[in-house]
C-alpha cells in the first residue's frame, strides 16, 4: 500500500471543517490580520521620510508580519496531535491504515496552509495600504532591495519550520498548552537570521537571500524526516513515556 | 484469528502475559475482565496499535507484524472504549472523514447502509457534540462497520451507558452477529457476554478460561446445596454417600456445603437422610453463587495494584 493522497485529503478535509465550527480558532484567524496590519501600517505613515530610519522602520514592519508564519503553524501544529489525543480521536484514526508519512503530512498542510493563505493576505493588503496611502519614499524603500522577495520566500519556509517542530512537540506532549508554548519557543529561532536581514545587519544580496532561503528549505525537510522517524503509533495511543519497545 | 502465546510489557509491568485463542470466521467473542485485567491492551495489540513483547497472531488471515499493519488495519476496525468522534462535525461528516480513511467507493451507499444498521438515518445531520452518549456509541458502531470488517474490535461498547441504551446496543451487536460478522467484544460484565457472544475467554492478566457460556457455566455455576445441622454428624460421608445425586459435600463452620446436580431433586432425600440420622436441621438450602461470585473468585487477585 503506497502513498495516498485521498487519506491525506480525507484528514485535511476534516481539519478545515473543524477549524470553520471552531470559535477560537476562527477569532484567532479574524484577529491575526487585523493586528498584523495595523500596527506595520500606523508605523509607516507615521514615519517620517528621511534618512535611514525609513529603510529601518520598513524593515521592521516586514519582519513583524513574519511573525505569522512563526507563531500561527507552531500554535495550531501544537494542538493537532496532542488535541486529538485528549478528546480520544486520535485512536479511531491510528487504527485505519492510514500510514504515519500520510496522518503527519495531512496535519502539516492543515497548519500550513491557513497560515500561507493568511500570512499572504496580510502581506498584501499591507502592500496595498501602503501604496493608497504612505509616502512615496516609503513605497520605494518597500520595493528596494530584497524586502519584497524575502517576505515570499520566507513566508513558507518559516511555517514549514514551525509546522514540524509543532507537530514533534505535539506527537511528545500531553498538555497542550505548554506543548504550544515550547512550540513557539521552538520556532523562533530561524526568525533570528531574517531580522538580521530585515534591519539591515547583514546587508543582503538576493543571491544571499535564495541561499538562505535554501538552507532553511533545507532544515525544513530533515525536520520533516525526522518527525516521521519519531513518530510512534504506540507511543501515541498509550502515552508511555519512553520505554516502549514497539516498532512503528 | 489466531493468537499464540502472546505477551505485553510496559517495561516492568505486564499488560498481559502468555495469552492464546482462536476466533473463527462469524463468531461472537467475548474477551472478559476485570478493570486493568489487559482487556484494551490485547484489542490494541491485535489491531496493531502497539507491538507485542512476545508472541505471534494471525489477525483477519494476516500475520501480525510491524509491515502488515497497514493492511490488516483495512481489514479490521475498531470502536475503543470511547468512541471518540469529531464533535463539532457531524454524524455523516465524521463517518465520510473515515470511508476517505479507508479510502472507500460508494461512500454515499456504505454511509447510508451504516447508519441504517444503527438506525440512525435521522440525524446524520446532527453535530456529534449534541448527541447522548448512547447515540455517539451508535456512531462509532457505524464508523466501525464503514469498511465491512473482517473482524469488528469492540472495547466495552456499553460502559456508562443506561439500561435503554445498553440493550439498543446488545441489539445492535446480536443483528451484526446474525449478518455474519465476526466480533471481538471486551466487556466486564458477565451477562453481556453471556447474551451476545458464541465463546468467551476469562483474562485477568493470563487466560483464566475459555469456552461457551453455557460451558462456563457449568463448569463455573457448580449448583450445591447447603445444610446447616445443630451439631455435626458423626459420620457424614455414610449419611451424604447413601443419597443419590450427591456428587461431593465439605463441611463449613456451620454444617456442610453438597455439590449436586439438581437441588430440587436431592433435597427431600436429603432430608430423610438426615432425620434417619438423628440429626437436627436448622435449614436446608440451595447455595446462591452466581456467575458472578465463581468469576469475583476467578479474578480474584488483584493484579493492577500489585506492583511490578
Ligand atoms: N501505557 C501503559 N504503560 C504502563 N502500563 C500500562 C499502560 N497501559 C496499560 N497499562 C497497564 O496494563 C494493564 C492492563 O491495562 P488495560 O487498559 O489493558 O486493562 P483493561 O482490561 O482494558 O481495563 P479496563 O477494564 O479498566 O478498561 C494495567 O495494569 C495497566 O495499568
Ligand atoms: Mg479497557
Amino acid at each position: 500500500m503506497s502513498f495516498s493522497w485521498t487519506r491525506v485529503g480525507a484528514i485535511l478535509h476534516k481539519e478545515l471543517r473543524d477549524y470553520r465550527r471552531n470559535r477560537f480558532v476562527i477569532a484567532t484567524m479574524a484577529a491575526t490580520p487585523v493586528l498584523f496590519i495595523a500596527l506595520p501600517t500606523i508605523q509607516l505613515i507615521a514615519a517620517s521620510t528621511t534618512g535611514k530610519a525609513v529603510n529601518l522602520r520598513v524593515g521592521l514592519s516586514l519582519l513583524y508580519m513574519l511573525v505569522i508564519p512563526v507563531i500561527m503553524p507552531s500554535v495550531i501544529s501544537a494542538y493537532s496531535v496532542a488535541g486529538e489525543r485528549e478528546q480520544g480521536t486520535l485512536e479511531p484514526v491510528l487504527t485505519t491504515p492510514i500510514r504515519r508519512e500520510e496522518f503527519l503530512i495531512a496535519k502539516a498542510l492543515a497548519a500550513f496552509v491557513p497560515t500561507l493563505v493568511v500570512a499572504y493576505a496580510v502581506f498584501g493588503i499591507f502592500l496595498a495600504i501602503a501604496a493608497l496611502f504612505a509616502h512615496p519614499v516609503i513605497v520605494s524603500a518597500i520595493y528596494a532591495g530584497t524586502h519584497v522577495l524575502v517576505q515570499l520566500l520566507f513566508t513558507p519556509l518559516l511555517a514549514g519550520w514551525a509546522v514540524w517542530v509543532g507537530i514533534a512537540v505535539s506527537t511528545r506532549t500531553t498538555d497542550v498548552r505548554a506543548g504550544q508554548q515550547l512550540s513557539v519557543l521552538g520556532s523562533a529561532p530561524p526568525l533570528v537570521v531574517i531580522a538580521l536581514m530585515s534591519l539591515n545587519v547583514i546587508t543582503v544580496s538576493t543571491a544571499l537571500a535564495i541561499v538562505l532561503a535554501a538552507a532553511l528549505l533545507a532544515f525544513d525537510l530533515l525536520a520533516w524526516r525526522a518527525v516521521a522517524a519519531m513518530f510512534d503509533r504506540e507511543r501515541l495511543v498509550t502515552g508511555n513515556r519512553g520505554r516502549s519497545t514497539a516498532g512503528r | 484469528m489466531v493468537v499464540e502465546h502472546l505477551s505485553k510489557h510496559f517495561g516492568e509491568r505486564i499488560a498481559f502475559d502468555d495469552v492464546s485463542f482462536e476466533v473463527g470466521v462469524g463468531e461472537v467473542f467475548g474477551f472478559l475482565g476485570p478493570n486493568g485485567a489487559g482487556k484494551t491492551t490485547t484489542v490494541r495489540t491485535l489491531g496493531t496499535l502497539i507491538a507485542p513483547s512476545s508472541g505471534s497472531a494471525i489477525v483477519a488471515g494476516i500475520p501480525l507484524s510491524p509491515k502488515n499493519g497497514p493492511a490488516i488495519r483495512s481489514r479490521i476496525s475498531m470502536m475503543p472504549e470511547s468512541p471518540g468522534l469529531y464533535l463539532r462535525l457531524s454524524v455523516r461528516e465524521n463517518l465520510e472523514c473515515f470511508a476517505g480513511l479507508y479510502r472507500l467507493d460508494d461512500v454515499r451507499g456504505r454511509i447510508g447502509r451504516a447508519l441504517g444498521a444503527v438506525s440512525l438515518e435521522d440525524r446524520a445531520r446532527d453535530l456529534c457534540g449534541s448527541l447522548s452518549k448512547g447515540l455517539r456509541q451508535r456512531v462509532g458502531l457505524a464508523r466501525a462497520l464503514l469498511n465491512d470488517p473482517a473482524v469488528l474490535f469492540l472495547d466495552e461498547p456499553t460502559s456508562g451507558l443506561d439500561p435503554v441504551a445498553t440493550r439498543e446496543v446488545h441489539e445492535l451487536i446480536a443483528s451484526l452477529r446474525e449478518r455474519g460478522v465476526t466480533i471481538f467484544l471486551t466487556t466486564h460484565r458477565l451477562e453481556e457476554a453471556e447474551r451476545l457472544c458464541d465463546r468467551v475467554a476469562i483474562l485477568n492478566t493470563t487466560l483464566r478460561l475459555i469456552g461457551r457460556p453455557d460451558e462456563l457455566r457449568v463448569q463455573l455455576f457448580r449448583r450445591s446445596v447447603d445444610v446447616r445441622l445443630r451439631a455435626p454428624l458423626d459420620d457424614p460421608e455414610t449419611v451424604f454417600g447413601a443419597v443419590a445425586d450427591v456428587e461431593r459435600w465439605e463441611q463449613t463452620p456451620s454444617g456442610y456445603t453438597l455439590a449436586v446436580s439438581d437441588p430440587d431433586l436431592v433435597a427431600p432425600a436429603l432430608a430423610r437422610a438426615l432425620v434417619a440420622a438423628d440429626a437436627d436441621i436448622l435449614s436446608l438450602a440451595e447455595s446462591h453463587h452466581s456467575l458472578e461470585d465463581v468469576y469475583l473468585e476467578l479474578v480474584d487477585e488483584d493484579v493492577e495494584a500489585k506492583s511490578p
